[in-house]
């Protein structure tokens, strides 16, 4: 006989209004569901009612973390459609961007990390060593998030080179202020107690539930889109991904840790080699046809496909976030856990509802609108009116 | 001295309510409370209740699933409030307004006392906000 325990939709330790029920049997967590939707908003239907270059500006309003990578997939996609590559230039400065937005989404993971174990300490340090990489993104782009920064073909904006030693000492300094949390985070006994061992999520479940970025790479999943696609300037500059092998909490954990320091590197080995030239391939109409982005986002792969029709607005624009499929891993993970650890592990993934959300359509007694089935039996009947028709 | 400025003469205490946001206005929210911008050196805090505070924070485009859990929260709550929607779609729906999920902006459903407009709005624009509420009240 289990107990179902409700958190949220408006809890303290959400940021985002979800409902997670969990069905309990005493402190031992059986299982778990989640009830989505109440921030889905109907960014598809949105896309396909703007132009391309208005799409920019909505698509980074899918989730306000990974506002540069929403955008640089979907100015992929737009690229794709047209077949045209960004020149070099804007190529390293995308680069950048992204990996400092990177940057300030683990550290601020670190900080909600440290904020639900109890470690205020952590959470206050993890969120003031975030503040220059905000900063620093200010200085590039003109705003603390939501940069408005990248365009079909290239960015919107040059930057001045007199900006760059001061870019240079913001991540040096943040790549100590890294050293010394990730010492301090892996030395605590206790955070270590919390961690290790709690949560495991085994590579077989991670390839099965098909989980993406730190979280995937935390269960010795080896997938990185930056290393495994053609995008950006990664492939010039020498840099390596994170894999630990373990599955459980501490590992993502690390992993997070290990890949602020990789970023670092990315993002210093980039301005070094920074090329001059122009900042964008100029496009002057959309071809009929499709195209696919995907860009390693902060918690994982990030994917657009836009089909156009030849007008200047798009005909279908899909995009997933990770997310959306690092959620499920959330079942295999919390069982046989403690009540104590199920919000930890829950968080584990840096989940970003905002991105995720999708609309089901419920009738008004509760019931599903729709099954497996009775699509299946519309489509048989729609088979059989044409058979007869015929 | 009346009822409702005596209720708000001491430190104002915050819930923060998502009504369908992407996240930015959020994290803004708490970036106050942290070592730069540190409200609570006023005695300001977000509190986990509705029923323990002061002033309610909403961002984000209500949708349309939030909406009757956000007139429960301003109902459920001890009253004076101020009501405060920050960030564009607080404010007008933003560039959400012609969405088929958009339920109308904050102040179409529960009166709203100050406006932090956005996108998202600084710590220091949201500090900005809140003084200049408290003159009001």
């Amino acid at each position: 006989m289990s107990t179902i325990i409700p958190i949220g939709p408006f809890h303290p330790v959400l940021e985002e209004p979800e409902y997670i029920q969990l069905y309990v049997n005493g402190e031992t967590v059986e299982s778990a569901d989640i009830d989505l939707g109440r921030i889905h908003r109907g960014m598809e239907l949105l896309a396909q009612e703007k132009t391309y270059d208005q799409d920019v500006f909505l698509i980074e309003r899918i989730c306000g973390i990974c506002s540069a990578s929403h955008s640089w997939a979907g100015s992929l996609a737009m690229e794709d459609i047209v077949g045209v590559k960004p020149p070099d230039r804007a190529r390293y400065l995308r680069t950048i961007v992204h990996e400092l937005e990177r940057l300030h989404s683990h550290m601020l993971w670190v900080g909600l990390g440290g904020h639900i174990l109890g470690y205020w300490t952590v959470f206050m340090w993890g969120w003031k060593y975030r503040e220059p990489i905000l900063d620093a993104l200010e200085m590039i782009t003109g705003n603390r998030q939501h940069y408005a920064w990248y365009k079909a073909g290239g960015v919107r904006r040059d930057v001045a080179d007199e900006i760059w030693p001061e870019v240079l000492k913001i991540i040096d300094e943040f790549a100590g202020h890294v050293d010394m949390l990730t010492g301090a985070i892996l030395d605590d006994p206790v955070i270590q107690g919390r961690l290790k061992g709690v949560g495991i999520l085994t590579k077989e479940d991670a390839i099965h539930y098909g989980t993406l970025g730190p979280t995937a790479r935390g269960s010795g999943f080896d997938i990185d889109v930056r290393r495994d696609e053609d995008y950006g300037a990664y492939d010039e500059v020498d840099w390596n991904v994170i894999v630990q092998p373990d599955g459980d909490c501490l590992a993502v954990a690390v992993v997070r840790l290990l890949e602020m320091k990789e970023s670092c590197k990315i993002i210093k080995q980039c301005i070094d080699k920074l090329p001059g030239g122009p900042i964008a391939t100029e496009i002057r109409e959309f071809p009929r046809g499709e195209g696919v982005g995907h860009v390693e986002a902060p918690r994982g792969e990030s994917f657009h496909y836009i089909r156009s029709n030849g007008t200047n607005m798009p005909e279908r624009h899909k995009m997933r976030a990770p997310t959306f499929t690092n959620i499920p891993s959330f079942r295999p993970r919390v069982k046989g856990e403690s009540i104590s650890d199920a919000v930890l592990i829950f968080a584990i993934i840096d989940p970003c509802y905002s991105c995720t959300e999708r609309m089901a359509v419920l009738d008004p007694s509760g019931k599903p609108f729709m099954t497996g089935k009775d699509l299946i039996k519309l489509s048989h009947e729609k088979t059989e009116k044409l058979r007869r028709e015929s | 001295m009346g009822a409702t400025s005596w209720g708000f003469k001491k430190s104002l205490w915050v819930f923060h309510l998502n009504a369908g946001a992407c996240n930015n206005c959020d994290i803004e929210v708490l970036d106050c409370l942290t070592p730069r911008f540190d409200i609570e050196r006023f005695g300001m805090k977000l509190v986990g209740s509705v029923k323990h505070a002061d002033v309610l924070l909403v961002s984000g485009f209500v949708s349309r699933k939030v909406l009757p859990q956000l007139i429960e929260t301003y109902e459920q709550a001890p009253k004076p409030l101020a009501v405060v929607a920050i960030g564009s779609c607080g404010c007008t729906g933003g560039i959400f307004r012609d969405g088929y999920n958009f339920a109308g902006p904050v102040d179409k459903h529960i009166p709203v006392d100050a406006y932090v407009p956005g996108c998202p709005p600084r710590p220091e624009a949201l500090i900005d906000g809140i003084v200049k509420l408290m003159g009001k009240l």
